[in-house]
């Protein structure tokens, strides 16, 4: 305790020199005064997110029994994981995921955003309508997945209610238990964060500008498609790359909507954890890591978020 | 050696030298050893199934000392009965675990001289036969993993030896559930699993090493495969197996895979699922809600599943007497009857009748009509008078078995198979 005190003391009285002799400007670097304040966010990310990382690549080259891994220096895993038939299928199958959901988020996203933004004159309103669109987050992620179930079940609401007004003789079979289902799940789950960023940067839009875009004659069409979308890019980067990394690393969502019948990475690697393959299940991991990189970075070519912000 | 050891080991030491202290007084043995038993805790891991809070509560009442209880799911009870010798005292395994994990030296034989209740022990699980004329099902039978050379033994032996790997505890026979009244048929086979008139409305588990099997029961059954052993196939079987499934799948047979309790319960009661594979228990919480469901007995016969409690090979003086004793009141009755009663069977089922009413054994065991209503330990009524259990008697179901839950040479190879069949 007390040399726990003692060091804290004197490290408090070491940076408080430190700082006196900046301020004094004794020293001329001024870059320490910019590492020293970036050091505990730094410090965090390391023992956080960095060390965790290369933890898992490390593993990713160990090797496995069926009940323990040992640490070696072998490709084994990655081996299996590139040459196997299944694995391309199943990130191709990801990749569809990712798209078609990022797809449909961006459409309801910008269309919900939109008329929160403009339609909506009052800031009153703005809010509530905002606050009303957080409302299913106040419910588990997993919650708002497994109410679908009943929802769309051969026996279940939407079945039945197209059945009595004559829409359909027989249940639809797709509504559950298919693609469909795991979309429309990942839509009604991810949407938000689409809405959000995309909201935040529309509100920021100087409203002088889309009067001037009406001045100069442009049409409606015109003034969404040269100076919204335009200036909204920053917003519509961050809710893709929201929603791309969530819909890609995501597991339970496609295993409870699909039935167990359709597989993403995200599987792969949850069953290779439940066989306590850790190794293959690490290796499986960065290849997906590094591919989501891949997919941000391509993001980031399109718009400088940072110059944008 | 690790501390951890260390210290383990001189706790017990110090307990095995309180015992011999006891032993060589003059006092009566065991009213002392009645009283040190008291601080006796013994740690005992295993698969949810058996780990029940009830025993562990029982344990206390009657023997004095304290079970205490960790529940996990198969892998990770192989993982740790492999490689944590040292974080349990008994493990509560299923015999193909065991033999996955009993060439690791982890667990200690047990001498059967000590069991009062060995005689009566099923045939099962000493030679394998329920009646001297049955013949010994395929896959991991408990009798061929069931008793090793001596106390530290770590290969099996094929014949009773008088030393046993796990004591058995609980065992059935599993087989496809249905929903008779959506179905409106007989079902007697387990080639019905692919039958183009249940399409879109059947379901498998989605657990490798079970969904093989019942897999390998409907290709046999449909004629298209016939295996050298279900429990051990070649990888060519299992190539040819999964290549079958793998193309009902893709024509939409399959409605869903389940990996839990809750989702075979769910799917089948709200009739997304008219035929599957289930458990027990499962059939009777689909019949709780008022949804008919029968756990149909198909003529090629079931898929049987055992289990049995080990002990650690660092168990010693007083706590492996204790552990003794914990297992001949397990083989006592009061646990048998209390599994009996939610449809297993215990191993030795004599000493369970005297813990069951006239009309729960005859229902539970004998296969006879219920004569009052039926309910399990937790009062919730699983039969009225008047009903017969799915598959009748004991001998009728336990004599029916085609295949035990098994772990095969080319495990790993089915595993992977297996995740291509379900990400195809």
């Amino acid at each position: 305790m007390t040399a726990l005190s003692k060091n804290r003391r004197l490290f408090g009285s070491l940076l408080a020199s430190l700082l006196a002799q900046l301020a004094t400007g004794r020293t001329k670097n001024r870059h320490l005064m910019g590492w020293l304040l970036a050091s505990p966010m730094a410090l965090v990310l390391m023992v956080f997110l960095v060390l965790p990382i290369v933890m898992i690549v490390i593993v990713s080259f160990w090797g496995a029994t069926e009940f323990s891994i040992y640490p070696a220096f072998q490709w084994d895993n990655y081996q299996f994981l590139l040459t196997s038939p299944v694995t391309y299928k199943v990130f191709l199958n990801t990749f569809k995921y990712a798209v078609l959901t990022w797809a449909f988020t961006l459409t309801i996203g910008f269309t919900v955003a939109y008329f929160l933004a403009f339609h909506v004159r009052s800031l009153t309103w703005q809010i509530a309508l905002f606050l009303l669109c957080t409302i299913p987050f106040w419910t588990s992620n997993i919650i708002r997945m497994i109410s679908w179930i009943p929802f769309l079940g051969r026996n279940g609401i939407a079945n039945s209610t197209l059945m009595s007004m004559g829409v359909i003789d027989e249940p639809l079979e797709w509504l559950l238990y298919s693609d469909f289902s795991v979309i429309l799940a990942f839509v009604h789950l991810y949407t938000l964060f689409m809405v959000v960023p995309i909201f935040n940067t529309m509100m920021r839009i100087d409203r002088s500008l889309i009067e001037a875009a009406y001045d100069s004659g442009a049409t409606g069409w015109q003034t969404l498609t040269n100076v919204i979308i335009p200036l909204c890019k920053p917003g519509i980067m961050i809710g893709s790359i929201f929603v791309v990394t969530l819909v890609m690393g995501d597991f339970i969502t496609v295993r409870f909507m699909s039935g167990s019948q359709s597989a993403n990475v995200g599987r792969l690697i949850s069953n290779d954890i439940g066989l306590l393959q850790y190794p293959s299940a690490a290796a499986t991991a960065v290849i997906l890591l590094i591919t989501v990189l891949m997919v941000i970075g391509l993001l980031l070519r399109f718009v400088d978020i940072r110059k944008e912000l | 050696m690790s501390e951890a050891t260390k210290s383990g080991l001189s706790r017990r030491s110090l307990l095995k030298g309180a015992a011999a202290g006891v032993a060589a007084s003059a006092f009566p043995a065991p009213m002392i050893w009645a009283q040190n038993i008291k601080d006796v805790t013994l740690r005992q891991f295993g698969t949810g199934v058996s780990n029940i809070n009830e025993v562990a509560q029982k344990v206390k009442e009657d023997l004095g000392f304290t079970l205490e209880m960790t529940a996990l799911d198969s892998d990770a009870v192989t993982q740790r009965a492999a490689t944590q010798p040292k974080s349990f005292d008994i493990a509560d395994i299923e015999y193909w675990i065991c033999k996955k994990v009993w060439p690791t030296g982890n667990l200690q034989g047990m001498d059967v001289s000590k069991i009062r209740n060995y005689d009566k022990i099923v045939g099962i699980f000493k030679d394998g036969k329920l009646t001297p004329d049955s013949t010994i099902a395929q896959g991991t039978s408990p009798n061929s993993v069931g008793f090793t050379d001596g106390p530290d033994g770590t290969k099996f032996a094929d014949h009773e030896t008088g030393w046993m790997t796990l004591i058995p505890t609980i065992y059935n026979a599993d087989t496809l559930g249905i929903r008779p009244d959506l179905i409106g048929r007989p079902i007697d086979s387990w080639a019905e699993l692919l039958n183009p008139e249940f399409k879109g409305k059947a379901s498998l588990l989605d657990i490798s090493a079970i969904g093989i099997m019942d897999a390998a029961m409907v290709c046999e059954a449909m004629g298209e495969i016939t295996y050298g052993n279900k429990g051990n196939m070649t990888r060519d079987e299992i190539d040819r197996t999964l290549a079958i499934m793998t193309e009902a799948k893709k024509a939409g047979q399959f409605r869903a895979f389940w990996k839990t309790f809750d989702e075979s319960v769910n799917l089948m009661a709200s009739g997304e699922v008219v035929i599957q594979s289930m458990w027990s228990p499962a059939i009777t919480a689909v019949k709780s809600r008022g949804i008919p469901c029968v756990y149909q007995p198909l003529k090629e016969g079931y898929r049987a599943w055992g289990g049995g409690i080990g002990l650690s090979k660092n168990l010693s003086g007083l706590e492996l007497d204790a552990a003794y004793e914990y297992i001949n009141w397990y083989l006592d009755g009061w646990v048998g009857g209390f599994l009996m009663r939610q449809g297993y069977y215990s191993a030795v089922p004599e000493t369970s009748k005297n813990y069951m009413t006239e009309n729960e054994w005859g229902y539970w065991f004998e296969g006879k009509p219920a004569t009052e209503v039926i309910t399990n330990p937790y009062g919730d009524a699983m039969a009225q008078p008047g009903e017969t259990r799915d598959g009748g008697s004991f001998e009728e179901r336990m004599g029916h078995i085609a295949c035990w839950n098994a772990v095969m040479d080319e495990n790993q190879y089915m595993v992977r198979k297996w995740n291509e069949f379900i990400a195809a």
